[in-house]
């Protein structure tokens, strides 16, 4: 067996209880085991590319150091779980149109390069048989709203590490309760004029 | 077998329910009112809610699943996994929606429903809103009416609202403020960072700012500590408490009465109607899921304007083949909502105060003010805009990604301010819930299917609001300012209302005044489904001070087992 398997499939097939998967298990795909929910290796490699592109490094890392790919393979088992067949096969179908458009997969190409073909994605003007049914132009704007959300929402979710994009707004975390520092009082309109001159 | 019937016992591992006098649907604003009102009043009540109890610690600040954001869930419900709706799929057909999606229109589910984690702001509606058909005329395309009642009546239940539940305002500074007997119980509260600059644009332009009155203790009060100011308050529970709900405030007290018992996880799916047109009691899904009977004298529905519509459909007896008080097919006709719309400008500097929830400045200088505009609505600033919520936050035409987003993001999130507004809608008869022929939810329950659009004069509102908050930003000091109207497409959300409307005809209404059925007596409505109209307004306090109306007249009339 020299498939690799996911935890689920994993765990589903350990359940079953044979012994042949027991013993492969501690045999041949003892180092195969995925960490992640859903997702593949492979597959992971593409979306870190995707959302880099959604939230780019500058002077403060991007989607791909916040760890949005994996918010979103754990989103999709658990709250994006109807949406799994849509990445696994939209991600295939974009390799695919990337390898036809370039001649190389999307991570091998530089990041200027990158832009423009997920450009091309937003605006509708991909092709080949996959996206005759299927619309590119939602799954780019599903890839481009899950990315936010995992860049931007809780950490809880698996995503915006080290709570990143509140340092890079600015906002205090994690949100405290009580914290009287905040007393109304404080921005009262009576004494604002004087904390601005305090400054 | 058991035989099966109204009071039988449908789970023989169970004893029978107790008859109460009364079943109320619904733990929102509009039921945990009537609910208390009637256990002090001195009737035996349960009290349904399909959600459970929540507290602030299970959900934290977790934007994403907030009741304001909930791309992964509803936090304060109701869930995906057994609600689901029907809307149109824009090719003639329907869809399928679930409670996170925007199309779905969600009201929390939960021990207190909308008034957990809403912005909490307490506005009464207007004298004239109560009667905007002789104000304005007949209006093509609409159904626009008089209440049956005026504002003069609903003063001291408002009042009463403002009290039990505790409001903070000051109405000194705001010349068209609807008129008051007594001040509100607290004191306003003081403006932070955006309202002082707005504060002072506003009196530049010769407008009338002033604090906007909120369900929420600026002081201690009721044994409820004052406010903390917390950035993730609209669209979450309180920590300390400080935002009265119902959970909060007079359900507590309706339990402590030893009348009212809340039955918590229970969907109800059918109100009971007998042969000769009399309500009997319900029939629900308990925690369990099982089918469950509860009979009663009485039946007051408060489940929201959707959900309400929804169970008087769904509720077919022999007289009443089209569902609950319905022979005259209005119910879950109208639903309204706001046309919510304003203007956000950026700004040289930083603007931003992390003092929640943010919205405290209004003006009231734009409704029913102009004779060819019908209706309006108040202008305020906006609540906290969460991170993920402003990466939608752009004037039309932005790039929504990479660099330049990311930029737009890092550079205004501080220094932006919105202003913003809810356009009263005018009702729609076409603008509709129904109930769906073949779709079921979890429980194999008829799911409500919301359709229809605004009126064109929404729209035409909805500009002119969003070019006076234009306005305001501009004289604010804003170097970039660009406007969000709304469409005509919606699906009336947190706001919903209007779809069994009280009124005196009972052609064209399918209550009376006082909320009760025209054709069933004893069934009554308590919740935003009342409105003819929906005000320039939050509705919130009017939802509330209406469940204090249908309540109050519901103990003053009520004789043994019925109504005087």
């Amino acid at each position: 067996m020299n498939q690799t398997f996911s935890r689920r499939e994993f765990v589903r097939l350990f359940t079953a209880g044979t012994a042949t998967v027991l013993i492969s298990f501690n045999t041949s795909c003892k180092n195969k085991i995925s960490k992640w929910h859903y997702l593949n290796e492979e597959e992971i490699t593409l979306l870190d590319e995707i959302v880099e592109q959604i939230i780019p490094t500058d002077d403060f890392p991007g989607g791909k150091w916040a760890n949005v790919s994996n918010f979103i393979d754990k989103q999709l088992n658990t709250y994006y779980r109807r949406h799994q067949l849509a990445y696994r096969e939209g991600l295939s179908a974009f390799e695919k149109t990337v390898i036809q458009m370039k001649g190389k997969k999307f991570e091998e190409l530089p990041f200027a390069e990158q832009t423009p073909i997920l450009e091309k994605m937003e605006a509708g003007k991909f092709s080949g048989d996959y996206w005759k049914d299927h619309s590119a132009v939602d799954f780019f704007e599903m890839l481009r709203q899950h990315s936010l959300q995992g860049f931007y929402g809780s950490p809880l979710h698996g995503g915006n590490r080290e709570y990143i994009s509140y340092r890079m707004l600015g906002l205090d975390y994690p949100n405290v309760i009580g914290q009287n520092r905040y007393n109304d009082s404080s921005w009262s309109r009576y004494n604002f004029k004087s904390r601005e001159n305090g400054k | 077998m058991i035989q099966a019937g109204v009071g039988t016992i449908l789970n023989p591992a169970k004893m029978a329910n107790k008859h109460v006098n009364a079943v109320v649907i619904g733990a929102g604003a509009g039921g945990g009112v009537v609910a208390k009102e009637l256990a002090v009043g001195g009737l035996t009540v349960v009290l349904f809610e399909r959600g459970r109890w929540h507290t602030y610690d299970e959900h934290g600040d977790d934007e994403l699943t907030s009741q304001r954001t909930f791309p992964l869930k509803c936090g304060y419900g109701p869930d995906n996994e057994r609600n689901w709706r029907m809307t149109p799929d824009g090719k003639n057909g329907w869809t399928k929606v679930f409670p996170n999606q925007w199309s779905y229109g969600n009201n929390a589910a939960c021990v207190g429903s909308g008034t957990v984690s809403y912005g909490a702001m307490a506005w009464r509606f207007q004298p004239v809103d109560f009667h905007l058909k002789t104000r304005y005329g007949a209006v093509s395309g609409s159904t626009l009416d008089d209440w049956p009642l005026n504002y003069d009546e609903l003063e001291p239940y408002y009042e009463k609202a403002e009290y039990e539940l505790g409001v903070a305002g000051d109405p000194t500074n705001d010349p068209y403020a609807p008129p008051r007997k007594n001040p509100y119980p607290m004191p306003a509260f003081s403006l932070n960072r955006e309202g002082v600059i707005l504060e002072k644009a506003a009196k530049r332009l010769g407008l009338h700012p002033f604090p906007i009155p909120m369900l929420r203790n600026s002081v201690p009060y009721n044994g409820r500590a004052a406010c903390i100011h917390m950035r993730t308050c609209i669209g979450f529970a309180c920590p300390v408490g400080a935002k009265a709900g119902t959970q909060n405030t007079v359900i507590p007290v309706a339990l402590k009465t030893g009348n009212c018992e809340l039955r918590i996880n229970c969907m109800v799916s059918e109100i009971i109607v007998d042969d000769k047109g009399k309500a009997k009691g319900i029939k629900y899904f308990d925690a369990d899921n099982k089918l469950q009977v509860q009979t009663s004298d009485l039946v007051v529905v408060s489940a929201s304007a959707s959900e309400t519509a929804r169970l008087l459909l769904n509720s077919k007896s022999k007289l009443f083949p089209n569902g609950a008080g319905n022979n005259n097919g209005w119910v879950g006709r109208n639903i309204q909502d706001h046309a919510y719309t304003g203007a956000y400008g950026l700004f040289e500097d930083e603007v931003y105060d992390d003092a929640g929830p943010g919205a405290c400045i209004a003006i009231n200088d734009y409704n029913h003010r102009f004779p060819d505009i019908i209706g309006g609505g108040v202008l305020c600033n906006e609540f906290i805009r969460m991170p993920y919520l402003f990466t939608s936050v752009r004037p039309s035409g932005s790039r929504m990604w990479g660099k330049e987003h990311k930029d737009f993001q890092k550079k205004n999130f501080k220094r932006h301010i919105g202003i913003h507004g809810p356009v009263q809608e005018l009702p729609v008869f076409d603008k509709k819930v129904e109930v769906d022929p073949a779709v079921r939810d979890f429980w194999g329950i008829p799911v409500a299917r919301i359709s229809g659009f605004r009126h064109d004069n929404d729209i035409k509102v909805a500009h002119f609001l969003a070019d006076k908050a234009e306005m305001w930003l501009k004289e604010a000091g804003a170097i970039y300012t660009w406007q969000a109207v709304p469409g005509k497409q919606s699906t009336p959300g947190q706001h919903q209302s209007g779809t069994c409307r009280m009124g005196n005809d009972h052609k064209t209404s399918v209550t009376n005044k006082f909320g009760q059925l025209h054709e069933i007596d004893n069934i009554f409505i308590a919740d935003g489904s009342l409105h003819v109209n929906n005000g320039g307004y939050n509705p919130a306090l009017t939802i509330l001070t209406l469940g204090y109306w249908v309540g109050g007249h519901i103990t003053e009339n009520w004789k043994g087992t019925r109504m005087k």
